[in-house]
């Protein structure tokens, strides 16, 4: 077998030109836009991404610190309502995203699983917010979780996801939920770079449907 | 905490005055994003 030969039958190989192909880095990070991309309905989905930055240093600072730090201290007090705050224009900006992908028929030209994919962020957005409500450590947090159970119980989630047991609300939240919604949304992005900014509809090739 | 908010009633629709006004303000945010001149808008490639 020639060396040439081998190399065709390596996996990294045939990766690699399978990444070229489908993202080429000229699409991952352009340096121009259509002209239609010229308007402030598309800044919406970029603050949400800045937003969720925010969110997570924050995080990783209140983590790092612990409840007595975030209720006790002017500092933590400070860097609890930064990551409050950032959560709140994090679902502002998601939701006005979601406004203009609807209305511009996002999901058109094999944008479906792109479509897909945020609806799920969005869902989990929502579970990781919840369980953050539900990690204060202090009076709101205690009332989230006794009155959210019996949501719960009548769902027939409750043995699995127990709102009362603050080690696994907690683990969820600042673990395996932030993780997830992160790496979804690296793959919108990347989905996103992939195939372009949606063309508006009936113009220049854009579907109608 | 100590001072809940107070509701809009009308009809079936029933939301705290804070969550009103997050939604109002979201949809003048929109209508103005949609209307808005956006800085450099000319100088795309198609």
């Amino acid at each position: 077998m020639s060396e040439l030969d081998a190399a065709e039958g390596s996996w990294t190989l045939r990766v690699r030109r399978w990444v070229d192909r489908v993202l080429p880095m000229d699409n991952l990070l352009p340096h121009r836009q259509p002209y239609y991309v010229g308007s402030w309905v598309y800044v919406f989905g970029v603050i949400t991404i800045a937003a969720l930055a925010w969110v997570v240093v924050s995080g990783v600072v209140l983590s790092f610190m612990g409840p007595q730090w975030w209720h006790a201290s002017s500092l933590g007090r400070f860097f609890n309502s930064l990551h409050f705050w950032s959560v709140q224009l994090f679902f502002i900006f998601m939701v006005l995203h979601l406004w203009g992908q609807y209305f511009m028929a996002g999901w058109r030209d094999g944008r479906a699983a792109t479509w897909m994919i945020g609806v799920v962020i969005f869902g989990t957005s929502i579970l990781t917010a919840f369980t953050g409500y539900l990690s204060q450590q202090n009076f709101d947090s205690q009332f989230i979780a006794i009155n959210a159970k019996d949501a719960m119980n009548a769902g027939g989630i409750g043995a699995f996801f127990n709102v009362l047991n603050f080690g696994q609300m907690y683990g969820l939240h600042v673990m395996l939920l932030p993780i997830g919604v992160t790496f979804l949304v690296v793959v919108h992005i990347v989905m996103v770079r992939a195939r372009g900014v949606v063309k508006p509809i009936g113009r220049e090739g854009g579907s109608p449907s | 905490m100590d001072t809940p908010a107070q509701y809009f009633d009308w009809s079936f629709i029933h939301i705290s005055y804070p969550n009103l006004l997050v939604i109002g303000l979201m949809l003048v945010l929109f209508a103005v994003a949609l209307v808005a001149p956006f800085p450099h808008g000319g100088d795309g490639d198609v």
